[in-house]
Protein backbone atom coordinates (compact mmCIF):
# COMPACT_ATOMS: atom_id res chain seq x y z
CA UNK A 1 0.00 0.00 0.00
CA UNK A 2 1.35 3.06 -1.08
CA UNK A 3 1.78 6.47 1.46
CA UNK A 4 -1.19 8.40 -0.12
CA UNK A 5 -3.49 5.14 -0.21
CA UNK A 6 -2.59 4.87 3.63
CA UNK A 7 -3.67 8.65 4.09
CA UNK A 8 -6.77 7.71 2.23
CA UNK A 9 -7.78 4.73 4.49
CA UNK A 10 -7.06 7.04 7.68
CA UNK A 11 -9.45 9.64 6.04
CA UNK A 12 -12.21 7.91 4.59
CA UNK A 13 -13.83 6.37 7.84
CA UNK A 14 -16.82 4.69 7.42
CA UNK A 15 -19.36 7.16 9.04
CA UNK A 16 -21.97 5.65 10.85
CA UNK A 17 -25.17 8.03 10.80
CA UNK A 18 -27.44 9.16 13.53
CA UNK A 19 -29.41 6.79 15.62
CA UNK A 20 -32.88 9.38 14.99
CA UNK A 21 -31.78 9.25 11.30
CA UNK A 22 -31.90 5.25 11.36
CA UNK A 23 -35.10 5.30 13.84
CA UNK A 24 -36.78 7.51 10.93
CA UNK A 25 -36.26 5.67 8.18
CA UNK A 26 -37.02 2.69 9.48
CA UNK A 27 -40.24 3.60 10.85
CA UNK A 28 -40.66 4.73 7.24
CA UNK A 29 -39.93 1.60 5.52
CA UNK A 30 -42.05 -0.28 8.60
CA UNK A 31 -45.37 1.99 6.71
CA UNK A 32 -44.47 1.13 3.70
CA UNK A 33 -43.96 -2.75 3.88
CA UNK A 34 -47.40 -2.69 6.22
CA UNK A 35 -49.24 -0.31 4.17
CA UNK A 36 -48.17 -2.95 1.17
CA UNK A 37 -49.36 -5.82 3.12
CA UNK A 38 -53.12 -4.43 3.86
CA UNK A 39 -53.02 -3.86 0.09
CA UNK A 40 -52.34 -7.18 -0.61
CA UNK A 41 -55.03 -8.20 2.26
CA UNK A 42 -57.68 -6.29 0.81
CA UNK A 43 -56.69 -7.27 -2.36
CA UNK A 44 -57.46 -11.33 -1.87
CA UNK A 45 -60.37 -10.36 0.76
CA UNK A 46 -62.07 -8.76 -2.48
CA UNK A 47 -60.89 -10.50 -5.59
CA UNK A 48 -59.48 -13.83 -4.45
CA UNK A 49 -61.71 -15.35 -1.73
CA UNK A 50 -64.89 -15.58 -4.06
CA UNK A 51 -64.52 -15.81 -7.54
CA UNK A 52 -67.78 -14.88 -8.29
CA UNK A 53 -67.16 -11.22 -6.99
CA UNK A 54 -63.66 -10.80 -9.37
CA UNK A 55 -66.13 -8.46 -11.47
CA UNK A 56 -66.91 -6.37 -9.03
CA UNK A 57 -63.68 -4.55 -8.85
CA UNK A 58 -63.13 -4.03 -12.54
CA UNK A 59 -66.74 -3.51 -12.87
CA UNK A 60 -65.73 -0.46 -10.14
CA UNK A 61 -62.75 0.62 -12.00
CA UNK A 62 -65.26 0.85 -14.79
CA UNK A 63 -67.84 2.96 -13.37
CA UNK A 64 -65.42 5.20 -11.24
CA UNK A 65 -63.77 5.87 -14.12
CA UNK A 66 -66.40 7.10 -16.34
CA UNK A 67 -68.20 8.95 -13.13
CA UNK A 68 -64.46 10.82 -13.06
CA UNK A 69 -64.44 10.77 -16.75
CA UNK A 70 -67.88 12.80 -16.61
CA UNK A 71 -67.08 15.36 -14.34
CA UNK A 72 -64.25 16.46 -15.99
CA UNK A 73 -66.40 17.00 -19.10
CA UNK A 74 -68.66 18.85 -16.58
CA UNK A 75 -65.80 20.94 -15.23
CA UNK A 76 -64.06 21.23 -18.62
CA UNK A 77 -67.45 22.86 -20.36
CA UNK A 78 -68.22 24.74 -17.21
CA UNK A 79 -64.80 26.62 -17.56
CA UNK A 80 -64.65 27.17 -21.49
CA UNK A 81 -68.22 28.78 -21.40
CA UNK A 82 -69.72 30.52 -18.81
CA UNK A 83 -73.50 30.96 -20.69
CA UNK A 84 -76.35 28.90 -19.88
CA UNK A 85 -76.45 28.86 -15.52
CA UNK A 86 -78.50 26.45 -14.11
CA UNK A 87 -80.04 25.06 -17.38
CA UNK A 88 -76.76 24.33 -18.81
CA UNK A 89 -75.59 22.61 -15.85
CA UNK A 90 -78.53 20.56 -15.39
CA UNK A 91 -78.52 19.82 -19.50
CA UNK A 92 -75.21 18.61 -18.56
CA UNK A 93 -75.70 16.68 -15.20
CA UNK A 94 -78.47 14.44 -17.43
CA UNK A 95 -76.10 13.69 -19.86
CA UNK A 96 -73.85 12.19 -16.65
CA UNK A 97 -76.64 10.34 -15.27
CA UNK A 98 -77.68 9.10 -18.78
CA UNK A 99 -73.83 7.82 -19.65
CA UNK A 100 -73.74 6.07 -16.07
CA UNK A 101 -76.99 4.43 -16.77
CA UNK A 102 -76.01 3.28 -19.99
CA UNK A 103 -72.81 1.79 -18.70
CA UNK A 104 -74.28 0.10 -15.81
CA UNK A 105 -77.30 -1.28 -18.04
CA UNK A 106 -74.90 -3.05 -19.66
CA UNK B 1 -52.43 -18.78 -4.41
CA UNK B 2 -52.70 -16.03 -2.12
CA UNK B 3 -51.00 -17.28 0.68
CA UNK B 4 -48.14 -17.87 -1.83
CA UNK B 5 -47.64 -13.99 -2.79
CA UNK B 6 -47.98 -12.96 0.62
CA UNK B 7 -45.07 -15.50 1.69
CA UNK B 8 -43.08 -14.05 -1.52
CA UNK B 9 -44.06 -10.70 0.01
CA UNK B 10 -42.80 -11.32 3.41
CA UNK B 11 -39.50 -13.62 2.26
CA UNK B 12 -38.80 -9.81 -0.04
CA UNK B 13 -39.34 -7.82 3.04
CA UNK B 14 -37.28 -9.81 5.39
CA UNK B 15 -34.47 -9.60 2.74
CA UNK B 16 -34.95 -5.71 2.14
CA UNK B 17 -34.46 -5.59 5.99
CA UNK B 18 -30.99 -7.70 5.83
CA UNK B 19 -29.97 -5.49 2.93
CA UNK B 20 -30.96 -2.19 4.64
CA UNK B 21 -29.11 -3.26 8.04
CA UNK B 22 -26.30 -4.27 6.16
CA UNK B 23 -25.43 -1.34 4.07
CA UNK B 24 -26.89 1.85 5.86
CA UNK B 25 -23.63 2.86 6.97
CA UNK B 26 -22.11 2.14 3.66
CA UNK B 27 -25.06 4.19 1.85
CA UNK B 28 -24.63 6.77 4.65
CA UNK B 29 -20.83 7.28 4.57
CA UNK B 30 -21.01 7.16 0.62
CA UNK B 31 -23.66 10.10 1.40
CA UNK B 32 -21.45 12.23 3.51
CA UNK B 33 -18.15 12.12 1.40
CA UNK B 34 -19.74 12.85 -1.41
CA UNK B 35 -21.76 15.74 -0.39
CA UNK B 36 -19.92 17.28 2.52
CA UNK B 37 -22.41 17.55 5.52
CA UNK B 38 -25.09 15.34 7.66
CA UNK B 39 -28.61 16.93 7.20
CA UNK B 40 -28.42 15.95 3.20
CA UNK B 41 -26.46 12.94 3.56
CA UNK B 42 -29.05 11.45 5.70
CA UNK B 43 -31.77 13.06 3.21
CA UNK B 44 -29.92 10.98 0.13
CA UNK B 45 -29.76 7.67 2.71
CA UNK B 46 -33.59 7.99 3.11
CA UNK B 47 -34.78 8.70 -0.22
CA UNK B 48 -31.63 5.71 -1.36
CA UNK B 49 -33.31 2.99 0.63
CA UNK B 50 -37.01 4.45 -0.51
CA UNK B 51 -36.32 4.05 -3.47
CA UNK B 52 -34.41 0.68 -3.03
CA UNK B 53 -37.48 -0.88 -1.55
CA UNK B 54 -39.14 0.32 -4.53
CA UNK B 55 -37.30 -1.10 -7.07
CA UNK B 56 -35.96 -4.48 -4.86
CA UNK B 57 -37.96 -7.12 -6.09
CA UNK B 58 -36.87 -6.33 -9.64
CA UNK B 59 -33.44 -5.23 -8.69
CA UNK B 60 -33.47 -9.15 -7.28
CA UNK B 61 -34.24 -10.64 -10.16
CA UNK B 62 -31.73 -9.28 -12.44
CA UNK B 63 -29.20 -9.19 -9.87
CA UNK B 64 -28.97 -13.05 -10.87
CA UNK B 65 -27.34 -13.22 -7.02
CA UNK B 66 -24.80 -10.97 -7.34
CA UNK B 67 -24.14 -8.77 -4.60
CA UNK B 68 -26.75 -5.72 -4.71
CA UNK B 69 -24.36 -3.26 -2.82
CA UNK B 70 -22.97 -1.56 -6.32
CA UNK B 71 -27.21 -1.50 -7.02
CA UNK B 72 -27.32 0.94 -3.78
CA UNK B 73 -24.42 3.08 -3.94
CA UNK B 74 -25.11 3.22 -7.68
CA UNK B 75 -29.02 5.01 -6.67
CA UNK B 76 -27.54 7.07 -3.53
CA UNK B 77 -24.63 8.34 -6.77
CA UNK B 78 -27.42 9.30 -8.99
CA UNK B 79 -29.73 11.03 -6.03
CA UNK B 80 -26.32 13.35 -5.07
CA UNK B 81 -25.76 13.63 -9.03
CA UNK B 82 -29.64 15.61 -9.15
CA UNK B 83 -28.83 16.97 -6.13
CA UNK B 84 -25.67 18.89 -7.18
CA UNK B 85 -27.83 19.42 -10.74
CA UNK B 86 -30.87 20.84 -8.65
CA UNK B 87 -28.82 23.29 -6.21
CA UNK B 88 -25.99 23.93 -8.53
CA UNK B 89 -23.68 23.51 -5.51
CA UNK B 90 -20.33 21.79 -5.02
CA UNK B 91 -18.89 19.24 -3.05
CA UNK B 92 -17.87 20.35 0.41
CA UNK B 93 -14.11 20.79 1.19
CA UNK B 94 -14.83 21.49 4.62
CA UNK B 95 -16.41 18.19 6.12
CA UNK B 96 -18.97 18.31 9.13
CA UNK B 97 -17.50 16.92 12.15
CA UNK B 98 -17.06 13.34 11.33
CA UNK B 99 -15.62 12.09 14.51
CA UNK B 100 -18.66 12.68 16.04
CA UNK B 101 -19.96 9.68 14.10
CA UNK B 102 -17.13 7.55 12.86
CA UNK B 103 -15.52 4.89 14.03
CA UNK B 104 -13.21 5.43 17.29
CA UNK B 105 -9.77 6.53 17.01
CA UNK B 106 -7.12 6.64 19.19
CA UNK B 107 -6.78 10.02 20.81
CA UNK B 108 -3.63 10.85 20.39
CA UNK B 109 -3.39 9.45 16.38
CA UNK B 110 -6.59 12.00 16.20
CA UNK B 111 -4.24 15.17 17.47
CA UNK B 112 -1.09 13.78 15.29
CA UNK B 113 -3.28 13.04 11.60
CA UNK B 114 -6.12 15.92 11.92
CA UNK B 115 -3.63 18.17 9.71
CA UNK B 116 -3.18 15.42 7.33
CA UNK B 117 -6.74 13.87 7.61
CA UNK B 118 -8.33 17.84 6.41
CA UNK B 119 -5.65 18.05 3.37
CA UNK B 120 -6.04 14.45 2.10
CA UNK B 121 -10.15 15.19 2.12
CA UNK B 122 -10.04 18.72 1.09
CA UNK B 123 -7.80 17.02 -2.05
CA UNK B 124 -10.36 14.37 -2.55
CA UNK B 125 -13.31 17.02 -2.88
CA UNK B 126 -11.50 18.66 -5.48
CA UNK B 127 -10.86 15.48 -7.81
CA UNK B 128 -13.09 15.34 -10.56
CA UNK B 129 -16.03 13.51 -9.90
CA UNK B 130 -15.76 10.41 -11.19
CA UNK B 131 -12.62 10.05 -9.64
CA UNK B 132 -13.91 11.16 -5.99
CA UNK B 133 -16.20 8.66 -6.03
CA UNK B 134 -14.44 6.00 -7.09
CA UNK B 135 -12.10 6.79 -3.99
CA UNK B 136 -14.92 6.90 -1.36
CA UNK B 137 -16.09 3.78 -2.53
CA UNK B 138 -12.41 2.14 -2.45
CA UNK B 139 -11.35 3.77 0.70
CA UNK B 140 -14.57 4.67 2.71
CA UNK B 141 -16.74 1.20 1.72
CA UNK B 142 -13.81 -0.92 0.93
CA UNK B 143 -15.06 -1.98 -2.23
CA UNK B 144 -13.18 -4.00 -5.05
CA UNK B 145 -12.89 -2.99 -8.67
CA UNK B 146 -15.60 -5.23 -9.53
CA UNK B 147 -18.60 -3.83 -7.34
CA UNK B 148 -16.94 -0.30 -8.08
CA UNK B 149 -16.87 -1.05 -11.51
CA UNK B 150 -20.88 -1.88 -11.01
CA UNK B 151 -21.88 1.20 -9.23
CA UNK B 152 -20.17 3.33 -11.96
CA UNK B 153 -21.86 1.47 -14.98
CA UNK B 154 -17.95 0.89 -16.26
CA UNK B 155 -16.08 -1.66 -17.26
CA UNK B 156 -13.44 -3.65 -14.56
CA UNK B 157 -10.46 -2.61 -16.78
CA UNK B 158 -11.80 1.38 -16.61
CA UNK B 159 -12.28 1.40 -13.27
CA UNK B 160 -9.05 0.02 -12.64
CA UNK B 161 -7.33 2.70 -14.33
CA UNK B 162 -10.00 5.45 -12.72
CA UNK B 163 -8.85 4.61 -8.95
CA UNK B 164 -5.04 4.46 -10.34
CA UNK B 165 -5.33 7.96 -11.72
CA UNK B 166 -7.19 9.16 -9.03
CA UNK B 167 -4.54 8.11 -6.54
CA UNK B 168 -1.73 9.35 -8.71
CA UNK B 169 -3.34 12.65 -9.28
CA UNK B 170 -3.86 13.19 -5.32
CA UNK B 171 -0.84 11.95 -4.80
CA UNK B 172 0.50 15.05 -6.90
CA UNK B 173 -1.36 17.46 -5.14
CA UNK B 174 -0.18 16.71 -2.35
CA UNK B 175 3.10 17.04 -2.67
CA UNK B 176 2.81 20.21 -4.58
CA UNK B 177 0.92 21.49 -1.80
CA UNK B 178 3.79 20.39 0.54
CA UNK B 179 6.41 21.99 -1.77
CA UNK B 180 4.87 25.21 -1.36
CA UNK B 181 4.35 25.06 2.62
CA UNK B 182 8.28 24.29 2.20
Amino acid sequence: MSDVERLLRNALVPVEPSGAMSDRLERRLSALTGAAAEELAEWELSSMRDPRNWYRPAAAVVVGGAAAGALVVVRARRGRKQEGGLRALRREAGGVAKDLRQRLGR
Amino acid sequence: MSEALAGDKARLDRDFSELYRAHLRDVYSYSYYRIGNHHDAEDITEQTFLQAYRHYERALRESEGRPLRPWLIRIAHNLAANYYRDRSRKPQTHLDDAEAYSAPHATEDLVEGREEVSEVLAGVANLPDDRREALIMRFALDMDNREIARALGRSDGATKVLIHRAIRQLEHELASEEEVKG
